[in-house]
Parts: C-alpha cells; structure tokens; sequence
C-alpha cells in the first residue's frame, strides 16, 4: 500500500478552496519562488513571443503558419518524429525488457549507456552520426551497396531523431518492468498459456500506459530538436527541411514575424502535447497505482 | 568536500572572468574593436588584424585589440541588427549591410560610397571545385545540368555566398541563351537552366563552410559551387592531391563588402580606429594580404604580382545582370521568388 | 520503500528466474542480439567516431587542440554558464517538487506541464524568446540600450537561455520521487516540532538524495552541451560569448576537423563522466535499499 493511495481520496474530500489544508509549512515559500522564477525565465519570454507575433494582423499570421512550404516542414518534423517514436517503441522495449529481465554480459555497460543521448550534446551527435552514415562513413559503406541511403534523407533525420529521443522509451519502460508482478506471468503459464499469448495477453497490456507515455515523451523530444537534424538532413525545401530550421531561415531573411509565427504554431502545439503526456502520465499511474 | 570543490570553481572562475573582463575595455591607452564578418574571412582577419594593431600603435600609441565573430553572413547581419556591437561589419554582400540600414538604421543609407570600389576592397569569384582528375569532365556551366552529376552549393536563402553561386549560373545562362530569344524568352531560358542545376543538388547547407565539409571530407557530390578564395584555401588546407579547381569560361565578380557602423562607433568612441581598419584594407599590405589569402585584390599592381594565382576569366557584375543586389534580392531570393518556385515545381 | 527509491531513478535488476516466466533461450539470445546491436549502432557507434576523429592524428594533436587559448576560453565560459544555471535549476526544482509534491492545490497539472515545456519546445525558440525580448528591436532593447545593458550577445543571454533549456531537469526528476514517497514522514516529524527546513533537510533530503543528485548531473550535462539555443544568443565572439559546442561547429568549419573533435571528445568525456557518476549514484540507492529490506 503506497502513501498515495491513502492520500489520494483523504485530499479529495477537502474543501472547494484553492488549496487544501496541509501539515506541511512551506507551501507559500516553495510555491512563491517557483512560480516567480518559472513566471520571469519561462512564461513571460514565451508569452513575449506570442505577444510579438501579434503584432501582425491574425491573416498575416495564419499566412506565415500556413504557407505551403511551413506545413511540409510541419509534416516533415511531424512524420520523421513519429517514425522515431514509433522505432524507440519497438526497440526500447526490447531493449527494457533485456535489461531488466536478463543477466548478460555488458548489460551494465549498456544499461548505462542509455542515457547517453541526455549527456551528449546534440551538436556532437550530429556530426559523429553524418560520419557514420555518409557514404564513405563506418555504416555508411555498407548500407550503402544495400540501396539504403540515410545521410541527407529523410532516414538520416529519422536516425539521428531516434537516438536523441532514445532514453524516454527505455527509461520509461525499465521501472514497469521492474514492477510487473511475477505472479501474474506464473499463474498465466500454470493454466497453460505459452509464453508467448501470456507476454501478449498480460504483459503487453500491463507495460502500455508506460510504453504509450514513453512514446509520447518521444515524440514530443523529436519534434523540436534541431543540432543533430541539421547536420544529418539534407536541408532540401519540401523534403529535408524541419520545422525549427525554417525558423532559423526566417530570422536570417530578417523575417521575424514569420519566424514567430511558425514558432507560436510549435509551442502551442508543444503545449498540447505536454498536457496529453500529463494526462496519460496520470492514468499511468492509476494503473499501476492499482496493480500494487 | 564537493562543495567545498564546486565553490572553489566558481570562485576561480568568476575571478579569471573578471580578469578577462577588467584588462580588455576602454582603458586611457587601450581599445578594442569587435569586427563581425561571415566564413569564409576567418584566415585573412586572422593574419591581417595583428597588422593593423601595431600599425595602430605606432602611429598613436594606442593598444587595440581585436574581437572577432564569424558565421553565416545573413545570421551575422540579424546579429547586429538585433544589438551585437559591432565596430565594423565585413560581410559577404551589400544587401546584408543594406539590410542593417533597413532595419535598425545603425548606418546611413549612402553606405556603399563611403569608401572606394562599391566599399569592397577585395573580390572574389565563384568557381568549380570537382574531384582529383575531374573523373566527370567537368569544364563549364554546362556540365552542371547534366543528368546524374551532383553539386554540392549552400542554400542561398541563409548562406550569403551562395547567392553569387546562384545569381553567376543564372547570368551564364542568359549570356548563353539562344540568341533569337526575347528578354522574357531568355529569362526563362535561364530560369530552366538554373532550376535544372538546383534539381542536381542533393544538400542544401545553411552556410558556405558547411558545404565545404560537405563536400571535402564527407566527399559528397561530383561539383562544388565555390568562391575562389574558399576553393583555394580548402585544397591548401585539406591537402592537395584531393579536389583541384575548375575555373569555367564565365562568372561573376563577387563583392563582399565592408563598413563602419556609425552608431556603434560613435556611442563606443572607435570611430577614428575603425575606419583607419577599413582604409588599412586597400592599402598596399592590405591588399597583399587578401591576396595571400585568396581574395582578389583591387589593386591593379598588387593583382599583377598574383597573376599566376588568379587566372583571368570573363567576370560580370550584379548590376549589369541583375540591376543590382536589392533587384536581385527581390525577385531570387524573397519568399515566393525564383529559388522557392524551383522546389514548388520540382517536387 | 525501497521500490519507491528504484522507481524514481529508474534500476533494480532483479532477472526474473521463476519458473514459467522464463523467456526461451533462443528469443532471449535474439532479443539480447537485437538490443546490442540497435544500442550499438546508434549509442557506442558513434561515440567511437568521436574518440576516433580526435585522436586519429596522435595525442599530441588532440593536446594541442584542446589546450588553444580559444578552446580553453570556450571550456572556462562552458564552466561558468553552468556553475551558474545548475545550483538556479536546482533550488527551483526542490522547491517546485516540495510545493507540488506535498500539497494539493488546483492547477497543479497545468503548473507540471509548464515545467516541462522547455523540454519539447524547440531549443531554437528558446533562444529566439531572449532576442524577442532583450534584442536591439525587442520589447526592452531600446531602454537596455539606453543604460548600456548588454543581455543579448554576452554572456547573461548566454546564462538565460541555457537556464530555459535545463530548467526542467531537477525538478522533473524529483516531482515523481517526492509524489512516490508521500508526506507521512515529513508529518510526522511536524507534529513533534520540527520546523520546516529542519524537516526538509532531517526527513526529505536523506530520501532524494539520489534522485536530486542525478537530476545535478543532467542537468549540468545539458547545461554543458547546449548548442541550438545558445547559438541564437551569442554572437559568436571568439573568447569571449563562445561555450564548447559552438566552438566545436567553428573548429569544424575552420577545416581544423582534429580540433573540432578533440573538443567534441571532452564533451562526450563529460557524458560518459555524467554517465558513470549516475551508475554510481545507481548502485549506491541499490545498496541502500538491500540495507533498508534487511
């Protein structure tokens, strides 16, 4: 029995005031200082920038969102993230499940090696990953012969966006695994599942508030990185052009509201994704509030 | 203990900051002046600054000290507009300074005559670059639209070199056009021939130092669009015996340029020294050292003594072709212009 | 308890060997070979590249890239942004965990999402956001000017939008630990007098230590390696506003490819420093919640 648990529906039960009474003191000091400084680093820059881009008329602004070329980058960033994602989903849990469940050797080293994307700048990734794949590079050459071109192509911008979102899946995954009860996989077996209908019927369905938060954090990651992309795509208009390198061109043609309007467009659109996370995040753990 | 390191770090760190700080600024005999330029300058400011700094102190016994800031020449321009301090401003063409009087109005509109040669004192010109023993035969622009050959050029939205690459194979291409063609007739012609060209080219990199690598050292591509000047240091730099030069039968007269931006100069009191820099850059050395970093020097006598190294060519200007960089600017590279309706329709 | 520690920083091996829900060991060979070969060729792969590059030309050429005058301004102004960002970050995010974590109040998701926003908004906006806001045609450029403020271009806008870019870490990485472990403790300790920083410090820090100290080390990882954002902001004046990486992209594209990867190989130093201190601080919670089950 977590304190959660017991927590959650004694709180429920308070009062309708902003906040429920607490033994607790601090709440006034810690929650001052971090709206204050949250308030003066991150919402009132972000709210600069979408007061900034109203300065132009909501026509004017829905051109510079809309324009045909702005909504391929949209779908570029939007589809090679999603490939991403869906690629971390499929190896990160495998990956996960390796590393929790089997003993292996080097499984420390890789263990620790997942996290390695969150430490390594994007700018170094870019570079080491275009020397890997390009033509003459260590991967490169042999994929190469295969027909399988990834520097400068749309694969290029999903690989390097798969390795920098990476660690969400796994890292997600890992302590679902750790959690899952045993007992459950036993009695599936004893009543004469085989392994692979109890992975599918319990299993699966006890990692997928995990999985589908790991692949939204993903997703959400990919969407806006740009050091590592920029090195590894090919930058064509209407084929390799991400969304944040569109708005990296638009302030090097003195294109500023242009710029903040694709800017605004992602942040909004950042935002819903983020409140969609937070809710899965909760339904997460509900459900493996109750598996305990 | 790992406070008592982390504090300790911080504190020789805030101390050599301040150092740094206290000894570089505006002291009775020192000064500094920051100049913001684009790529491909990096070796030539390197060698020549020193120069001009004890040429400075000899004549008024004043210690200067460079800063300098390199990048694309578009991104460096929005640098400044948006408040970097630049003394002087020596970048890759004349609409990106325009675009400073434009925008945040840092220097007069009649910039471009306050010093001689349109305020370029050096040229450059775009040629190819191709792969050692020129395995496809490249020889002219021509060669450039044939089906199959890759070429490598940056994306002259954001890289303002690359927008003489553009702008010289769109002029060899209306100097080329059959000649029983019409104005409109030889537009398209050479709007055809470009986006045929752009249709071959595989990687669009942000800036002109980019490509380069591109190009080089991942050896992607069968051309490179290149400035002489880059062409030159690259095979110095990387090593001969990897890519040699092709220069084509015709090309364009590239004119980086060069200002003292007025309000920066005035509010920091480096007037006098900055324009002494500027003037430093055609004078005799001056103009030797650009040639020794590969820029063209105006300077007829100094231009002769690096005949071997600048073969001569067929050179056409922006303002014959194109009725100037703004006009150029306006129907090429604008959004919706010329370059963005070749991938519209190529796509 | 201990599971509580283990899930906030993600470890606990425990290979499940009970009968019947072992896995074969053909699918585990495969599924192993699978995970070895994705990690490696997207994680140690091009680590090695890195290394490679660097010293392909012999030790004394890596040396001398990094110990130039411009790479060692780079790593001192690197050093500084964060010395900076990660002790800001940190009691931001202890303080935002506590305030969360420890009291019930209305718009606490929202305010959870809002501290992950810097996360998923692309590093490029978050520099664009300063300039928005401290450039010379921005909201407070003009009177900035005026008083001979410079944020933009030097390093506070360089320190500001590192701040924005690492500014989730700490506090993302305590808010579940904290919200796991509840407010029992700290109630308790309460009701027999203890007052509140005396509480956090006797009763709530022993417990996230480990987790505070991981969310450090990202933190600082990122706080280091910040490219997109900071490149927006600075300038790029050499010695002075130019941090590691955007050193790394001008070595690069001064062709000085030895350099550009000797100062890309400290960096990637720093992730595997970053890499092997969180292991560490993994294998210490382990232990601890091996003493805490006995």
């Amino acid at each position: 029995m977590s304190a959660i648990s017991l927590q959650r529906p004694f709180a429920a039960a308070r009062g309708r005031s902003w906040r429920q009474h607490s033994a607790l003191p601090g709440f006034g000091l810690t929650i001052g200082f971090a709206l204050t400084y949250m308030g003066l680093l991150i919402v009132v820059p972000l709210a600069g920038l979408v007061i900034y881009s109203g300065g132009q008329t909501p026509l004017e602004f829905w051109r510079a969102a809309t324009d045909e070329r702005v909504l391929v980058s949209y779908w570029v960033s939007f589809s090679t993230s999603l490939a991403a994602a869906m690629i971390n989903a499929v190896f990160g849990t495998i990956v996960a499940w390796c590393l929790v469940r089997y003993d292996f050797p080097g499984r420390r080293l890789l263990d620790a090696m997942v996290d390695l994307p969150f430490a390594l700048p994007t700018a170094v990734s870019g570079i080491a990953l275009t020397t890997l794949f390009a033509s003459s590079g260590l991967l490169g050459q042999w994929l190469e012969p295969l027909g399988i071109q990834v520097a400068f192509t749309r694969l290029g911008i999903v690989v390097a966006l798969t390795l920098i979102s990476m660690p969400f899946v796994v890292r997600t995954l890992q302590p679902a695994i750790e959690e899952l009860d045993l007992a459950l996989e036993e009695a599936s077996a004893s009543m004469g599942a085989d392994r692979w209908t109890t992975l599918r019927k319990v299993v699966m369905p006890m990692l997928l508030p995990a999985l589908v938060t790991g692949f939204t954090l993903a997703f959400a990651r990919a969407l806006g990185e740009f050091g590592s992309v920029i090195f590894i795509a090919g930058n064509i208009p209407f084929q390799t052009e991400i969304a944040p390198l569109l708005i990296v061109i638009k302030l090097e043609q003195f294109d500023y509201l242009g710029a903040t309007a694709i800017a605004t467009t992602m942040m909004v659109a950042s935002l819903a994704l983020l409140v969609v996370i937070n809710l899965l995040q909760a339904w997460h753990r509900r459900r493996t509030g109750l598996g305990q | 203990m790992k406070r008592g390191l982390r504090c300790g770090l911080l504190g020789a760190l805030c101390a050599s900051l301040l150092a740094g700080c206290g000894g570089s600024d505006d002291g009775e005999n020192s000064i500094s002046l920051l100049n913001v330029s684009y790529d491909p300058t990096r070796e030539l400011y390197q060698d020549l600054n020193p120069r001009f700094a004890e040429a400075w102190y000899r004549e008024t016994g004043q210690n200067l000290s460079f800063r300098m800031s390199h990048g694309g020449s578009g991104s460096q321009a929005r640098a400044v507009i948006d408040g970097l301090e630049a003394d002087v401003v020596t970048l890759a063409l004349s609409f990106d300074v325009d675009a400073i009087h434009q925008r945040a109005g840092l220097l007069p509109a009649d910039w471009q005559q306050r010093l001689p040669d349109n305020s370029a004192p050096y040229t450059s010109t775009i040629v190819f670059l191709v792969r050692t023993g020129n395995p496809l035969n490249i020889r002219d622009w021509d060669d450039l639209v044939r089906p199959g050959v890759q070429v490598i050029t940056p994306n002259p939205k954001t890289s303002g070199g690359a927008r003489w690459n553009y702008l010289a194979a769109w002029g060899y291409a209306l100097l080329n056009a059959p000649d029983d063609l019409d104005e409109e007739g030889r537009q398209a012609y050479a709007r055809d021939f470009t986006a045929r060209l752009y249709a071959n080219v595989p990687i669009l990199d942000r800036a002109a130092r980019a490509a380069t690598n591109t190009f080089v050292q991942r050896r992607i591509g069968d051309v490179f669009l290149s400035w002489e000047n880059e062409a030159m240091l690259a095979i110095n730099e990387l090593g001969p015996g990897q890519v040699e030069i092709v220069v084509p039968s015709v090309s364009i007269l590239a004119e980086p340029t060069v200002a003292v931006v007025d309000a920066i100069v005035d509010r920091r009191g480096t007037r006098a020294v900055a324009e002494a820099y500027l003037n430093f850059l055609y004078t005799e050395e001056g103009q030797e050292l650009a040639a020794r970093h590969y820029f063209r020097p105006r300077n007829a006598e100094v231009l002769g003594r690096f005949r071997d190294q600048f073969p001569p060519l067929n050179l056409f200007t922006v303002d014959e072709m194109f009725g100037g960089f703004g006009e150029a600017q306006r129907v090429h590279f604008d959004d919706g212009g010329e370059f963005d309706r070749f991938f519209e329709r190529s796509r | 308890m201990a599971s509580v520690i283990a899930r906030g920083t993600g470890l606990a091996h425990q290979a499940a060997r009970a009968p019947g829900v072992a896995d074969s060991p053909l699918a585990r060979r495969i599924l192993i070979g699978v995970s070895v070969l994705f990690l490696g060729a997207m994680l140690i792969a091009p680590l090695l590249t890195v290394f490679g590059y660097a010293l392909y030309q012999g030790i004394d050429r890596y040396l001398a890239g990094i110990l130039e005058p411009a790479a060692w301004s780079a790593i001192q102004l690197t050093l500084l942004t964060a010395a900076i960002c990660v002790p800001l970050n940190t009691v931001f995010g202890v303080a935002a965990a506590w305030a969360i974590t420890k009291f019930e109040f209305r718009g606490k998701s929202l305010l959870i999402s809002l501290i992950d926003l810097p996360f998923s908004v692309s590093p490029v906006i978050a520099g664009l956001v300063f300039v928005i806001l401290f450039g010379a045609q921005g909201f407070l450029g003009p009177w900035l000017r005026a008083n001979d403020v410079q944020i933009i271009f030097a390093v506070p806008g360089i320190v500001l939008a590192t701040l924005f870019v690492t500014f989730p870490f700490v506090a993302r990485e305590l808010i579940p630990l904290m919200q796991a472990q509840g407010t029992g403790n700290e109630e308790a300790s309460v009701s027999l007098g203890a007052g509140g920083f005396r509480t956090f410090w006797r009763v709530t820090l022993p417990n996230i230590k480990w987790g505070l100290l991981y969310g450090v080390i990202l933190c600082n990882a990122r706080a280091m390696g910040e490219f997109g954002a900071v490149s927006v902001v600075s300038g790029h004046i050499r010695h002075q506003t130019n941090t590691m990486p955007l050193h790394v992209e001008i070595l690069y594209n001064e062709y000085q490819f030895v350099a550009a990867f000797a100062v890309a190989s400290l960096l990637a130093l720093l992730a595997l420093v970053t890499l092997a201190v969180k292991t560490a601080i993994e294998s210490a919670v382990a232990r601890s919640a091996r003493l805490a089950a006995h």
